[in-house]
């Protein structure tokens, strides 16, 4: 239904996606981002540029679910909001302390830090709301934006939830797994997907203490693990310098990919255009599962190793995070061309971010639907409503549901009529009420009415090989029992 | 080389000016909507329990009977207006979007026992304990003039019930028989029979008009058409019936209410079993009247509560008490299919929304829209554990409360008995009988 509904709708869609088509026999992994800053508009050549920040680097980043703000928290204690398309900062801390990840919240007005020992939420304005002294040790987080939930993997080896909207502590499971530096979330089905210096990869939910799958990816420990938007495909990097992409629905192998240097990080954007960052040079691959790719859609050198890479929603936007600050690069086709203003409305104003987020609340998502099928909530439940209907019946006595007995009318008054004649026919073609009919017509002794039926099954495939055979001339069934008219045969 | 980035112009996504409503772009790619039926579930959710947090079906009471009411009749043009007879043999006439009484007539010594509006709404019907059958104007009398009724029909014995064919000037009473009047005249153009000395209510079907059904002391449900000088057939109950209503849309069922608690479904064709028996009331049912959609009805009990049944369901979807009112005698279901009036003991009529949690008033067009998202939202996901728990919970006073539970166990113990005596007698000789077949005696023609 709302994919015809799409369908429908796709016409009336304004904005048509990005792309990048070299010359002949020009690569478009060397075209290089100075040259495509010039060649599109003033607006989008602004969104490639680099920010020098050498001296707290490096640096994590985040964007905000519209795609409008972006957060930067340094290793060594510096935290920037800025709204990047406008260039203008909205806040711009040092917390003193280590950063481990960035992290926002449901809007812009909130972020989450994750510092040497606690957990920290501050507003835009870099005021500090909350310690959080039950998470510590914190590497990576994820926020879940349907469930309000803010995921955490902890130094210590605990994923634990928090909800955002009552600030409860929601699970906290103790994964057994050691460090836990690689973590990435499923979009389509919020399950938590952490890597492991074993080089397997758990998938988590927070209703489960045990790990719903766990999946051998890699020899060696897993580096970095990316889901893309429809869940469907997770690409996963290692240690043993492989880019492997996996179907999570049916967890196979898809393709596998032999890097030089290994993959540090990776990210997949809105129209499943792939990153990975190798050393200081960040490469884009297009259809990663489709087909093998041979050569990247797109390549560019930071200043520095890259730790962090993320697209950026709904623009041709990638940003990257390294030791000397942060890079804004272009990657014609990364972004979702049309947003839903219900949903992700980059250009909201301050009332309807409110009446947004309200709506939102209104409709978060309990943590305990957390499972890997999402649609399964629409599902028949038919195991329980089975087990229900015998308890019901043992109960009882009887069972409540049966169809009735069905009692034959012998009437004898008006039978020739063209209706009833027709009527009476289809009223035997059932074969337990044609036997029904037998024994109350009474004809035989019980013994042949008990023999009745196999004969009729067998005149029934006769009947069908007659009609098949085009044998019209045979007016008894082969096995003697029955006389078929011929208008039957027709 | 060819390149294209994403570069969206802010002026075809921002309002112009602030007087301008805010743009809103969709799309509605199911991959941008992840988590379609978790949310959905959750906005079900959401609407069950905003159902029920505005669920306020009482509107207004209506006094100034000085007795019990006993009877009303719904106008058949006005939806304003409602007549309602009481113990004390007043007949009050009220308007009921200004809620005050327009009409006041000591219509009958005694009670009042039925009243019904002719057809074309200009006259009404009474009868009442003093053996007299009036007509009355509608219209209030000039000044100085006497309210006196247009005719008066006196008759042998005390008449119980009323009712008026649909487009002819004939009209049906019932006491010791039931009658069949010609208006122009003061004797039965014809009476009928069958060995029962009283009947506590007759009513005409809404669509084949010749059609009357009558509920008889002998616990029998009696049909008739008027044409005929002998009645059609009946079907004899354990108990009795007190009466009964016509479905308007599909008029060959009919539902009647019985003193065993339930309600009884027919199908006018096949007498020999009902369609649907309705529990639910805790005390005998005394009257039943059907929405003007023939989709629901509303029935009115001993046990101070009125409750509404969908035609098709064995329970109640809803139940209406207050602390004041006690047994309620008579029951009516506005034409709008909008109200609910019940008449009760305590002299007062109350009006009460259809359906509970509905907004009166003029409604914009997204609060319709949202209404209805929410009503289908509320439908597609009822058999949901938390939301049909939510859905179904109701407050009942608490004597209601254990009489239903005391019930259920009566029940639960003789189910088990008969189980028991199944189980340790020959096979075949004790048959399961459905709850629908035990409530028929026998159907005679």
């Amino acid at each position: 239904m709302a994919q015809k509904q799409a369908a429908r709708f796709d016409l009336l869609l304004p904005e048509e996606a990005g792309f990048l088509e070299g010359d002949e026999n020009e690569d478009t992994c060397t075209i290089s981002q100075q040259d495509i800053a010039d060649a599109v508009d003033i607006t989008s050549g602004t969104k490639y540029f680099d920010l020098n920040l050498s001296q707290f680097g490096p640096y994590q980043l985040d964007y905000s679910k519209t795609g409008r703000h972006l957060l930067l928290g340094g290793r060594r204690g510096h935290v920037a909001c800025v709204d990047w398309q406008s260039k203008q900062l909205m806040c711009e801390i040092n917390v003193m302390e280590s950063i481990r990840d960035v992290r926002w919240l449901h809007t812009e007005t909130m972020f989450a830090v994750a510092q040497k020992k606690w957990l920290f939420i501050y507003d835009s304005n870099g005021i500090e709301l909350h310690c959080i002294r039950k998470f510590n040790d914190v590497l990576r987080m994820q926020f879940l934006p349907y469930h309000f939930l803010l995921a955490t993997a902890s130094m210590t080896g605990f994923l634990q939830y928090l909800d955002v909207s009552v600030g409860k502590e929601v699970a906290a499971i103790c994964t057994k797994k050691g460090r836990l530096d690689v973590m990435c979330q499923n979009p389509s089905n919020a399950v938590i997907h952490l890597g492991h210096s074993n080089g397997t990869v758990t998938l988590w939910s927070p209703s489960q203490k045990e790990p719903l799958v766990k999946m051998l990816c890699h020899h060696g420990g897993v580096r970095s693990v990316a889901v893309d938007k429809t869940g469907t495909y997770m690409v996963t990097s290692g240690m043993d310098k492989k880019l492997k992409v996996f179907d999570v629905r049916t967890f196979q192998n898809l393709n596998s990919y032999f890097l030089p240097a290994g993959a540090s990080c990776l990210s997949l954007s809105q129209r499943g255009l792939l990153a990975a960052a190798t050393g200081d040079v960040v490469q884009v691959y297009r259809d990663v599962w489709s087909s093998p790719v041979r050569k990247p859609y797109m390549a560019h050198r930071a200043q520095a190793a890259a730790c962090e890479l993320r697209f950026c929603p709904f623009e041709d936007v990638l940003g990257i995070g390294h030791g000397q600050g942060f890079t804004s690069i272009l990657v014609p086709g990364a972004g979702e061309p049309n947003f839903d203003g219900l949903d992700s409305n980059p250009y909201r104003s301050a009332k309807q971010r409110q009446e947004w987020e309200v709506k939102a609340l209104l409709e978060k998502i309990q943590p305990e639907l957390i499972s890997l099928d999402p649609t399964q909530l629409g599902k028949v439940d038919l195991g329980t409503f089975q087990q229900k209907h015998q308890d019901r019946v043992q109960a009882l006595g009887f069972d409540p549901l049966a169809k009735e007995k069905f009692v034959p009318r012998h009437k004898k008054k008006g039978r020739s009529s063209a209706g009833n004649v027709d009527r009476r026919k289809r009223q035997v073609a059932n074969i337990d009420q044609r036997l029904k009919f037998l024994t109350v017509a009474g004809n035989g002794t019980k013994k042949e009415v008990k023999q009745q039926p196999q004969l009729h099954l067998l005149c029934d495939a006769c009947f069908l090989v007659l009609v098949k055979y085009y044998t019209y001339t045979h007016t008894h069934c082969w096995c003697k029992q029955r006389t078929l008219t011929r208008d039957k045969v027709f | 080389m060819k390149v294209k980035v994403l570069s969206r112009n802010p002026d075809d996504y921002v309002r112009e000016t602030k007087l301008d409503i805010q743009r809103v772009p969709r799309n509605y790619d199911p991959t941008l909507h992840p988590f379609e039926v978790c949310r959905e579930y959750t906005r079900a959710l959401n609407a069950t329990k905003l159902d029920r947090v505005f669920a306020k079906p009482f509107l207004t009471a209506l006094d100034g009977h000085r007795d019990g009411v006993n009877c009303m009749a719904k106008h058949t043009t006005s939806l304003s207006t409602l007549l309602s007879g009481s113990c004390d043999g007043e007949v009050k006439v009220w308007n009921l979007s200004k809620r005050e009484c327009l009409r006041t007539i000591q219509a009958h010594e005694g009670f009042v026992r039925g009243m019904v509006v002719r057809f074309c709404g200009t006259s009404f019907f009474t009868v009442g304990d003093d053996k007299t059958i009036k007509q009355w104007k509608m219209e209030a009398p000039g000044y100085g003039e006497a309210v006196e009724p247009l005719n008066t029909i006196l008759g042998k014995t005390v008449y119980t019930g009323l009712a008026h064919h649909q487009k002819e000037g004939v009209f049906a009473t019932c006491g010791q028989q039931v009658d069949i009047w010609d208006e122009q005249r003061s004797s039965p153009i014809r009476s009928f029979t069958w060995g029962v000395d009283s009947f506590s209510s007759v009513h005409f079907n809404p669509v084949e008009t010749e059609l009357l059904a009558s509920c008889a002391s002998d616990r029998s449900i009696i049909l008739y058409d008027m044409r005929e000088a002998a009645p059609l057939k009946k079907v004899i109950m354990t108990m009795r019936s007190n009466t009964l209503c016509w479905n308007p849309m599909e008029a060959y069922y009919f539902t009647s209410c019985n003193e065993d608690y339930n309600l009884y479904t027919y199908d006018m064709r096949y007498l020999n079993k009902p369609v649907i028996v309705h529990v639910d009331h805790v005390s005998a049912v005394l009257d039943v009247d059907y929405s003007p959609t023939g989709k629901e009805f509303v029935s009115a009990s001993f046990d101070k509560t009125i409750r509404i049944f969908p035609k098709d369901a064995g329970h109640s979807r809803e139940v209406y008490h207050t602390k004041r009112m006690q047994h309620v005698i008579c029951v009516k279901w506005s034409s709008d299919n909008r109200y609910i009036l019940s008449g009760s003991d305590e002299m007062n009529i109350r009006l009460w929304k259809a359906s509970a949690s509905e907004k009166l008033g003029v409604l914009a067009p997204r609060e319709k829209n949202a209404a209805n998202y929410r009503a289908k939202l509320r439908e597609k996901f009822k058999h949901f554990p938390q939301i049909r728990r939510i859905a179904q919970h109701r407050h009942l006073p608490k004597a209601i409360y254990y009489q239903a539970k005391e019930l259920k166990a009566m029940k639960d113990a003789r189910r088990r008995k008969e189980k028991n005596v199944r189980s340790h007698s020959k096979p075949g000789s004790v048959p399961v009988l459905s709850e629908k077949e035990k409530h028929v005696v026998t159907v005679v023609k």
